[in-house]
């Protein structure tokens, strides 16, 4: 079984967080050329397996397999046997059958990648696991910060909106506060999660007082599909209280970093006069996240010799029912 | 020819009190019991060091026979039962077909007499087909030989309907054995609502969730005078309103699990669906609550609420996986480890809880032993150290959160009416 995944940021060793981000960076400071004159990752193959919709991260582990020359192959979870009832794990041992080394997952369910990661042999990589962590986006965010600010620590970082639902907040605590930021959630009453406290997390359901003296403001999309009614009366009256506007960001020093994993819902996370301002770092975020794939797909695949060399002395069960190495 | 006992710690969990003496098991019952009984003519097993007790009497088990035995049946489960010294169980009804017509409770005393090896006893439902909506007819299955009544997997979530449920039960004098949870703020939870489901990205199920059907249920009870059971006890709130409700003379037990009792909501990292039950694993302060519980007497049973599924069912996305796991093998030596080893419960206590009385809640024998009582015994070696290890486990299904752990405290022995069942005694030590 492999050791190395990237399921989260929450138990990632800070070292390893400092390494992704370093090597994200040389990647975006790098020639394109040079990516893809070294070739690290030639002959390798990566598989992604998304049973939610993405535009961003999606084509970005493909663009940023292709660049490393992986062989990079889609499987389309709507025409796929998931259809016909297959359940993750088969799905799982079936491509890594297939010559899979790694595996982006996105799903509907946290824990996820967990289980594919005990249960299949290859390296698995969260692209987003229900409600729990989008690690890659975690370091999309906090190196888009780095970028512009030239540090983490000591940072002030809001987190807005649906914070209940999002793996994004999630991944984004555990990756700026690990390197020193300070984090404070804010959002209505209904959507902020129980127990932050203990983690050193300040809750707060007042933007003002949110906002105040921030260094970065990261709006989250309200995440609709995974609300259940009574959450918030409507879409206008949670952007009445926690849509970031330019009257919001007026308040703040004009360095304001202001972020959206995307994708927006214009009008009611941000208006388009932030999104498109000149304090909006999202499409810089877009962009990163390019070179934070990159690093990652080479991250966890050069922990081993390439698939050729392990093949003869490995064999991989597709039926049995317990595998070895469940823990 | 009888079975000699020889040289063992006979203990009574109701008083307490432990003796040296010999116990002469004749014709299904206990024939006698002195500091030393003539052995000629029967079989002799030597109980030297070994704590003799009444047999365990588990009165919270899943054995899905009919209808799902590919999870477990009658012989699988009462097998699993007899390795974890327990000789009495009661089983739930949410079977399929449901055990909500007489017809069902034959099938399982008849299916239990043929190929069990432990005592059977039914649990009817209070809803027809566990539905909820129409009342089971409570006096046949109380001729019929239920032991209690429940919906065991769902509270009956209409109050007025349990009201009537109750005014049966109270007639038929048997107890209504609730699984307190409100399914609206349950909500999909898949685990304990606190720091734990927020950082793994799971939805919670709030302690409220259970207590506010408690205390619906307590003040129910007390208005129609019937025997209330609490099943599987999960949170400090309950246990609150229990030790109230006690204080008051209320007509009210309650139960808790081993697994509440050892494992809090941080044992879900990692989203292993072993990890998964209902009510969810709560956090320390809950256990604190429920041994506190225990202790003082507001709970008076431990009882596993064993729940089998196929490897197959919890190897899938953790909110996908059913809820449960089994216990019928652990539970002894999870409570002597844990508990007892660990001066949380005293032995006596623990055993009073896992015998005498839910064996007196049935209204069934069980839990003492004493000369001309059903010989249902269990040898127990309070020193012998163990792996816990599912691949060697007589159930069907895998699901237990203990895998792998070191527990001190075994049944080594066990007879069913006289008849050994279960032993992992040297063969010399069986004459």
């Amino acid at each position: 079984m492999r050791e190395r995944h990237l399921l989260g940021l929450r138990e990632l060793e800070i070292s390893a967080i400092q390494q992704l981000l370093d090597d994200a960076d040389a990647f975006v400071a790098g020639d394109r050329d040079a990516a893809a004159t070294r070739q690290s990752l030639r002959g390798r193959t990566v598989v992604t397996l998304f049973y939610e919709p993405s535009t961003r991260t999606e084509l970005a582990f493909e663009i940023a397999g292709r660049r490393l020359g992986a062989e990079v192959v889609r499987c389309d979870v709507d025409h796929s046997s998931v259809r016909k009832g297959e359940s993750l794990v088969d799905t799982g041992r079936t491509l890594e059958a297939l010559g899979g080394e790694v595996i982006v997952l996105r799903h509907p369910s946290a824990g996820a990648c967990d289980l594919l990661a005990r249960t299949v042999g290859c390296g698995i990589i969260n692209a987003g696991d229900g409600m729990h962590e989008h690690p890659t986006q975690g370091l999309i965010d906090v190196l888009t910060v780095r970028q512009l600010r030239g540090r983490i620590a000591g940072l002030r970082v809001a987190i807005v909106g649906d914070i209940m639902h999002s793996r994004v907040a999630r991944s984004a605590l555990w990756g700026f506060s690990k390197l020193g930021a300070q984090v404070t959630f804010v959002g209505p009453p209904t959507l902020l999660p129980a127990g932050m406290q203990a983690l050193g997390v300040e809750t707060v359901s007042s933007l003002r007082q949110g906002l105040d003296g921030v260094d970065v403001v990261m709006a989250l999309r309200m995440q609709c599909e995974r609300q259940r009614g009574g959450d918030v009366a409507s879409l206008a009256e949670y952007a009445r209280d926690y849509k970031i506007t330019s009257d919001v960001l007026v308040q703040l020093p004009p360095e304001v970093i202001v972020l959206h994993p995307g994708p927006v819902n214009l009008g009611v996370e941000l208006d388009a006069a932030v999104a498109y301002g000149p304090q909006s770092a999202l499409l810089r975020q877009v962009a990163n996240g390019i070179a934070v794939r990159m690093a990652a797909l080479q991250w966890v695949l050069n922990e081993v010799p390439s698939r050729s060399q392990e093949a003869d002395r490995r064999e991989t069960p597709l039926t049995s029912a317990v595998p070895a190495n469940v823990h | 020819m009888g079975i000699l006992i020889r040289g063992g710690e006979i203990i009574d969990p109701g008083s307490g009190t432990v003796v040296e003496a010999d116990l002469l098991v004749d014709e299904g019952v206990v024939a006698a019991i002195a500091p030393r009984v003539d052995g000629r003519g029967h079989q002799v097993v030597d109980a030297t060091g070994l704590l003799v007790a009444p047999g365990l009497v588990d009165m919270h088990v899943h054995l899905r026979d009919p209808g799902q035995t590919h999870k477990e049946d009658l012989r699988s489960g009462t097998m699993a039962a007899v390795r974890g010294g327990v000789t009495t169980i009661a089983c739930m009804p949410n079977t399929a077909p449901p055990i909500d017509h007489p017809t069902v409770v034959e099938y399982i005393r008849s299916r239990a007499q043929a190929v069990g090896v432990c005592r059977v006893y039914a649990i009817g439902a209070i809803t027809q087909g566990l539905a909820g909506q129409a009342l089971a007819p409570i006096g046949s299955l109380a001729t019929s030989g239920v032991v209690g009544l429940s919906d065991d997997g769902a509270a009956v979530a209409n109050a007025r309907l349990l009201q009537q449920a109750m005014r049966y039960a109270r007639e038929a004098d048997l107890p209504i054995i609730e699984h307190c949870e409100d399914r609206q703020l349950t909500d999909g939870g898949v685990m304990h609502e606190g720091l734990w489901s927020t950082t793994l990205g799971l939805r919670g199920i709030p302690s409220a969730a259970e207590e506010v059907i408690v205390a619906r249920d307590l003040l129910l009870a007390e208005a129609t005078g019937a025997r209330l059971h609490i099943a599987h006890v999960s949170t400090a709130g309950s246990v609150r309103m229990i030790r109230e409700a006690k204080a008051r003379g209320m007509r009210v037990t309650a139960e808790v699990t081993p697994h509440h009792l050892v494992l809090t909501d941080e044992a879900v990292q990692g989203y292993d669906g072993n990890s998964k039950m209902n009510p969810p694993l709560r956090s320390a302060d809950d256990i604190v609550a429920l041994r506190a519980g225990l202790v003082d007497g507001t709970i008076d049973v431990i009882a596993t609420d064993h729940a089998p599924h196929a490897v197959e069912e919890k190897l899938v996305e953790f909110d996908q996986a059913p809820f449960g796991v089994i216990g019928l093998e652990t539970a002894l030596g999870v409570v002597l480890t844990a508990l007892v080893g660990e001066g949380v419960l005293p032995l006596a206590r623990a055993l009073q809880a896992m015998s005498t009385t839910p064996a007196a809640i049935l209204g069934v024998r069980g839990g003492r032993l004493a000369v001309g009582a059903p010989a249902d015994i269990v040898l127990i070696d309070l020193r012998r150290q163990w792996t816990v290890d599912v691949q060697t486990f007589a159930s069907k299904s895998r699901n237990t959160p203990f895998e792998g752990w070191s527990l001190r405290g075994k049944a080594v022995l066990t007879l069913v009416g006289g008849q050994i069942k279960f032993s992992e005694l040297p063969v010399e030590a069986l004459s």
